[in-house]
């Protein structure tokens, strides 16, 4: 297990780079530099000023030069300064990001919880009519758009006190309760259609293991059904689960973004927006760079998670 | 096509997409009132018979049902042309990956694995804030996000019947490889592509509709499902139907798109035909 963690380790440092150089020079490709930016409308510089202020903030070397310099500072944990505040970028982000991470991991839970029985349950339910409406169901989930959901939920329990975060959003460690609660309604937004998604693997998984000889021999040798079902067949039927809910973690993260809008929560979505709307390119491009870096990184744990589970994952890369 | 016909999930998907089709046709020619004028004296008004307004209007008291139906072109459009650009370019890149292997392979797969480490609605919020909020923009930012998608479909595509006989007997009796491509190789993978263009015309729809609704995709006055939606959030609380019904669009066609893609996939593996 050790060799495979280090070769998975091993394979994301050309992804990683890869990401940086698709962030560094896409920010380049905007029209007007970031100096032109940091200007403002109001100041008109001459051509001479411009490049001796290209000169003093060290941008007039070639292209290549500055992003090898760029990924110096970025290894160093240096993302810049903002261009509107300038403030360092990456205090500010790692501000922001628990409260990202955790409506992250509040809607994994809660499509987890809502997906896995559900699922359980309609398997164990194996008629047509079943079928078709788990099947809608399902799809119904992923049709959902999630900002549009979580604006009816707005509109639905804003009566609610202390439901519905609308400004007053306070810390996981300040009031834990509170936060819980303030947070369930836009995580089950975010994690509604991830739900929909894990009830459907969890039940295709558990019809194709309830089909198995050994799920027949545990029943025959008596075994209450209650049994048989929870540690034979879903502890096999998990597997596939396990990866979806995975890979779509970082999708979650996306979703993220556009909840915290909609319940005017203080994370990096909305950091995000308003260094769009700012045109604050420095702090977009930290913000990228964090997400992606979170985002292949929890593709990692799942698939460390997944081998760990399933032996036959880690032989096959050491043969292939 | 017959297979087609014979499973109804498909065939739901196909209804509920032919609908829109029609509406974005009928819009064309006829609208209930006229989208973008705007009218103070009728704001915030309920749905009603009486008035006219089947779904109420808006804040600046234009008709909702309009702006949806124009809307419905507009979304519609953005997700077709985003969703065929990203195909064309990703099977391309995907065929020639599967097909010539070896640096090729190797360095356009590498390509995709970046640019699937960016989750898609922030790649295309990234692409939004580079290139500027437009309604073009918001095309090139969804088909970048699909690149990646369909070079990996069509490469495992093209993998799975590459080393077949029947390609290897085409190349053994004196075939070119443009021919091979062209005759053998594409219309074996091009059911695989078709499935996923429709799902991915599911998502580019929530793309296009979560970009608008953050403000960095159609600009107002001009009518999008998203922007509705947007600048509902302010009166929602007074008058729910600004937000209930763009929602429900959206909804809608999204889940067109998503049985016809799930039918077609049954179509297309027999093997989930029994388990489904």
């Amino acid at each position: 297990m050790g060799r495979y963690i280090f070769r998975r380790l091993l394979s994301l440092i050309p992804v990683l780079l890869g990401v940086s150089i698709i962030v560094f020079f896409l920010v380049r490709l905007i029209p007007g530099s970031a100096l032109q930016m940091y200007l403002g409308t109001q100041v008109e510089a001459t051509p001479a000023q411009m490049e001796e202020l290209r000169r003093i903030f060290g941008e007039d070397k070639p292209v290549p030069v500055l992003y090898v310099e760029w990924l110096g500072r970025l290894l160093r944990g240096d993302l810049g300064y903002s261009l509107r505040t300038g403030r360092e970028v990456l205090p500010d982000i790692l501000q922001r990001l628990p409260l990202s991470i955790e409506l992250t991991f509040y809607a994994l839970f809660l499509s987890l919880i809502i997906g896995i029985p559900l699922g359980i349950l309609s398997a164990l339910k194996h008629d047509p009519v079943t079928d078709v409406s788990i099947r809608i169901t399902g799809l119904l989930g992923l049709s959902l758009p999630q900002f549009w959901l979580a604006s009816l939920m707005v509109i639905a329990f804003s009566g609610f006190h202390g439901w519905i975060p609308m400004g007053n959003y306070v810390g996981l460690f300040k009031a834990p309760l509170d936060n819980l609660r303030m947070l369930f309604f836009p995580s089950l937004a975010i994690g509604i259609g991830l739900a929909a998604v894990i009830m459907r693997y969890t039940r295709n998984s558990m019809l194709e293991v309830l089909q198995m000889d050994y799920i027949r021999t545990a029943q025959a040798k008596g075994l209450a059904k209650r049994i048989v079902i929870i540690r034979h067949a879903l502890r096999n039927a998990i597997l596939p689960v396990i990866t979806v809910a995975g890979f779509n973690t970082g999708y979650l993260l996306g979703g993220a973004i556009v909840i915290e809008e909609v319940f005017a929560l203080p994370g990096m979505g909305r950091l995000a927006l308003y260094a769009i709307y700012q045109r604050d390119y420095s702090l977009i491009q930290g913000i990228v760079l964090v997400i992606a870096t979170l985002f292949v990184l929890v593709n990692l744990v799942t698939d460390l998670i997944y081998a760990a589970v399933d032996p036959r994952i880690r032989l096959e890369t050491r043969e292939g | 096509m017959a297979r087609l016909l014979k499973n109804p999930i498909a065939l739901v998907g196909l209804a509920i997409i032919a609908l829109y089709v029609l509406i974005v046709i009928i819009s064309q020619f006829w609208l209930p009132f006229d989208p973008l004028q705007m009218d103070v004296a009728h704001i915030l008004e309920s749905p009603s018979f009486r008035t006219g307004h089947l779904f109420g209007t808006d804040e600046f008291g234009r008709d909702i049902l309009s702006r949806i139906m124009k809307g419905t072109g507009i979304s519609l459009l953005i997700a077709v042309i985003a969703t065929a650009i990203g195909a064309a370019i990703g099977t391309f890149m995907g065929v020639w990956a599967g097909f010539l292997g070896g640096a090729w392979d190797h360095w356009i797969m590498r390509l995709a694995d970046v640019l699937f480490s960016f989750p898609s609605l922030l790649l295309a919020i990234f692409v939004m804030a580079i290139l500027g909020e437009n309604t073009y923009n918001v095309i090139i930012a969804i088909f970048i996000v699909y690149i990646p998608q369909f070079a990996r479909v069509s490469r495992g595509a093209v993998l799975a019947i590459k080393n077949n006989e029947f390609v290897r007997a085409a190349f053994s009796s004196g075939a070119d490889r443009r021919f091979v491509l062209s005759r053998h190789l594409l219309p074996n993978i091009m059911m695989p592509i078709i499935v996923q263009s429709s799902l991915s015309l599911s998502v580019a729809i929530l793309l296009e509709s979560a970009l608008s609704f953050l403000g960095l995709g159609v600009q107002p006055p001009y009518p999008s499902w998203g922007n509705m939606l947007s600048s509902a959030r302010k009166v929602m609380m007074l008058a729910p139907w600004t937000a209930i019904y763009p929602g429900l669009a959206i909804m809608g066609l999204v889940l067109g798109f998503n049985l016809l893609g799930d039918g077609l996939r049954d179509i297309l593996d027999p093997r989930l035909r029994n388990i489904k």
